[in-house]
């Protein structure tokens, strides 16, 4: 196993996923990550924040997967969790596996994580303002990874470097280069983080709300290259979002998170024609959409998401949930197959199914 | 019917200076609004869509004299806003109410809620003791909070509970028009929601005026009756949220709207992708002619020599290009 040929990417089967009693069709697709029962908690003065609270999903060679859900639902802190960037003290990484190409993330010494992050898993941030080095050249910033990581000459890595920047269309690559973060605009920001992530050629590549803070002609530009560029490499990418409309545009396959655990699994086609948790159903509905022009009201999902440091009992969208049974107030939802590659947890939806 | 319209603006300009050096010389302008007319009609909401850099705020900042427009007219309620004065002007001040974009930025810290929503009411002398007491606690209940957190700070709320405080500020002093930049931007979808519905609700009881300045299409969509769309200065095209989405004809509205991706995947793969190449110029030297033609896949020898006028091309609809 161990000296399998890098191009043969076919890796057995586990036994261990009958744990959730799902069985799914083999895919052709080779598995880059799988993440298994995730736990990432916080430990402050008001108790354990269960940031993410027990969180399972994969994403295979060249697929774009969402992970939707509101602020605070715990979607950026499962992304921190995958490169192991979470601040300890006060956060933990309190249980489950993170196997990323058949290696356990969270059992790898911390060199061998150093030496993974930027290289094989990269992560484009938010905000590209404060995740660039302000006082080094983007060209810099670029070979940095390059020499460290792919062992370039300095030479051979600014190189590359430009190259990298031609690749993502910032005009002058070649001047630009020499320039530092604050003498571009947003957008020329944002395409220089995308080409440090992909510098490397990564097999896992993390996107954390990637356009949220540009315009939307330019949010276009940057996913239509970023997909382009991914499915040329066969880089898998966990797309993390707010927006719908950009999930239902780019992703095959999305994960609905709320207060901390994933609600609703399924491709994309079938998460926005058939929903079938409550909050699905309803974060659809509450977005207007550009080509309906039905001035009635906007249907909203009342109240807040709970805080992550107290949880209600039982199912946590149960206190804003209208279909909510005595059950959803007592037992957590278990995470089951309602149809193919389509997992829901929802005792409502259970209950219906019988 | 003379006084159909709440506000009229005429041939809005605003160049700002770009200086240098310690004595500030004066360098260039930065035509930031370039020769802008429209007008609101009572009850209407008119939604000013664009993206940043284009001009759209400082549309606003005109509007309520934060910034004194360098030419053009603007008549609010039938008097000419820019000339006004002393009691007029507070008159004005008053029934002209903004809601910004960062709920954190725009309340005081150091203010509770309570005082925040009620310093409109002292400031323009409406109400005393228990009447202005009576006031706040009915301008809370009216935008969904309630009487007791009006001891709170703004720290204490989220983002959504301080839009909503922002909001019964405006609300304290019966405003007629309220210009809303970015009011809802910063917020989570499902709150989104809640604050356009709660401002669509103010609309019809109050009978409100909104000039709603945004980059979210849907949501602009969803609460304006028309909309305008505005690059580097200027107007491109004006339409009724109907004609917006299904009849645009000014090419950067179109690639405006086909940026936006719908949450429906089937309609997603169907729809024609308008990826525009290249970011906004700098307003301190804008293109010749049509300021959209370095970007247009349309763009012949007139774009490049002669500004289009807005025209009409049918009912309330507007375009300025050359191809219509």
């Amino acid at each position: 196993m161990k000296n399998r040929m890098p191009g043969l990417r076919f890796s057995p089967r586990e036994s261990s996923r009958t744990k959730l009693g799902r069985e799914k069709p083999i895919n052709r697709k080779h598995r880059i990550l799988h993440v298994k029962d995730l736990k990432t908690y916080f430990y402050g003065t008001e108790g354990i924040t269960k940031a993410v609270d027990g969180i399972s999903y994969e994403i295979n060679e060249g697929e774009i997967v969402g992970l939707v859900g509101e602020s605070g639902c715990g979607k950026s802190v499962s992304a921190l969790s995958l490169l192991r960037l979470i601040p300890n003290p006060p956060g933990r990484i309190a249980g489950g596996e993170i196997i990323f190409e058949s290696v356990d993330l969270l059992r790898i010494s911390e060199k061998q994580m150093r030496a993974l992050r930027g290289n094989k898993i990269a992560m484009i941030f938010q905000e590209p303002m404060t995740s660039l080095n302000p006082s080094l050249t983007i060209g810099r910033q670029i070979s940095e990874a390059l020499e460290l990581h792919q062992n370039m000459s300095k030479k051979a890595a600014w190189r590359e470097s430009i190259r990298l920047l031609e690749l993502v269309r910032l005009p002058n690559a070649e001047q630009r280069a020499d320039d530092y973060p604050h003498q571009l605009s947003g957008g020329m920001r944002q395409r220089v983080m995308i080409a440090m992530a992909l510098s490397c050629k990564p097999r896992l590549l993390i996107a954390d709300e990637p356009t949220t803070a540009l315009d939307v002609t330019i949010q276009a530009q940057l996913l239509e290259e970023l997909k382009g560029l991914t499915t040329r490499f066969g880089t898998a990418v966990l797309l993390i979002t707010h927006n719908l409309g950009i999930i239902a545009r780019y992703a095959q396959r999305v994960n609905v998170m709320y207060a901390g655990r994933i609600v609703e699994a399924a491709k994309v086609e079938d998460l926005y024609t058939a929903p079938r948790h409550p909050y699905t159903i309803q974060l659809i509905a509450s977005v207007p959409r550009l080509d309906r022009s039905d001035r009635t009201k906007l249907s909203t999902i009342e109240g807040a998401p709970p805080p992550l440091f107290n949880l209600p009992r039982g199912c946590a969208f149960h206190p804003r949930c209208s279909y909510a049974i005595n059950k959803c107030r007592e037992e957590r939802p278990k995470f089951l197959s309602v149809g193919r590659d389509h997992y829901v947890a929802c005792w409502v939806d259970m209950e219906k199914g019988k | 019917m003379e006084n159909r319209f709440v506000l009229e603006v005429k041939e809005l300009v605003k160049y700002f200076d770009m200086t240098t050096g310690v004595l500030g010389r004066k360098i260039a302008d930065i035509k930031a609004v370039d020769g802008v007319s429209f007008h609101i009609a009572k009850g209407e909401t008119l939604g000013l869509v664009g993206e940043s850099g284009c001009g759209k705020s400082t549309v606003g900042m005109c509007i309520l004299r934060l910034y004194q427009p360098t030419s053009g007219e603007i008549t609010f309620e039938g008097a000419n806003l820019l000339k006004a004065k002393g009691t007029r002007l507070r008159h004005m001040r008053r029934t002209l109410q903004p809601i910004f974009q960062d709920p954190y930025g725009s309340l005081d810290p150091r203010m509770t809620a309570g005082n925040i929503i009620g310093e409109p009411l002292r400031v323009h002398g409406m109400g005393k003791n228990r009447e202005y007491r009576e006031r706040v606690d009915e301008l809370l209940s009216i935008v969904g909070l309630s009487s007791h957190m009006r001891y709170r700070y703004p720290h204490e709320f989220s983002g959504g509970q301080r839009q909503r405080i922002a909001i019964a500020r405006a609300l304290s002093v019966n405003p007629s028009l309220i210009i809303c930049d970015e009011a809802i931007s910063a917020l989570d979808v499902c709150v989104q929601s809640q604050i356009i519905n709660l401002l669509e609700g103010l609309q019809k009881r109050f009978d409100l005026t909104y000039l709603f300045i945004a980059h979210d299409l849907s949501m602009v969509r969803h609460i304006s009756k028309r909309i305008a769309v505005m690059y580097l200065g200027k107007f491109v095209e004006v339409a009724s949220s109907e004609e917006f989405y299904n009849h645009s004809i000014h090419p950067y509205t179109k690639a405006l709207i086909s940026a936006v991706p719908m949450p429906d995947p089937l309609l997603e793969a169907k729809r024609e992708r308008i990826i525009l190449s290249g970011e906004v110029p700098s307003a301190l030297a804008p293109p010749s002619g049509c300021r959209f033609h370095p970007r247009c896949k349309h763009s012949m020898e007139r774009c490049r020599e002669m500004i289009p006028e807005l025209r009409n091309v049918g009912g309330d609809h507007w375009v300025a290009c050359h191809l219509v």
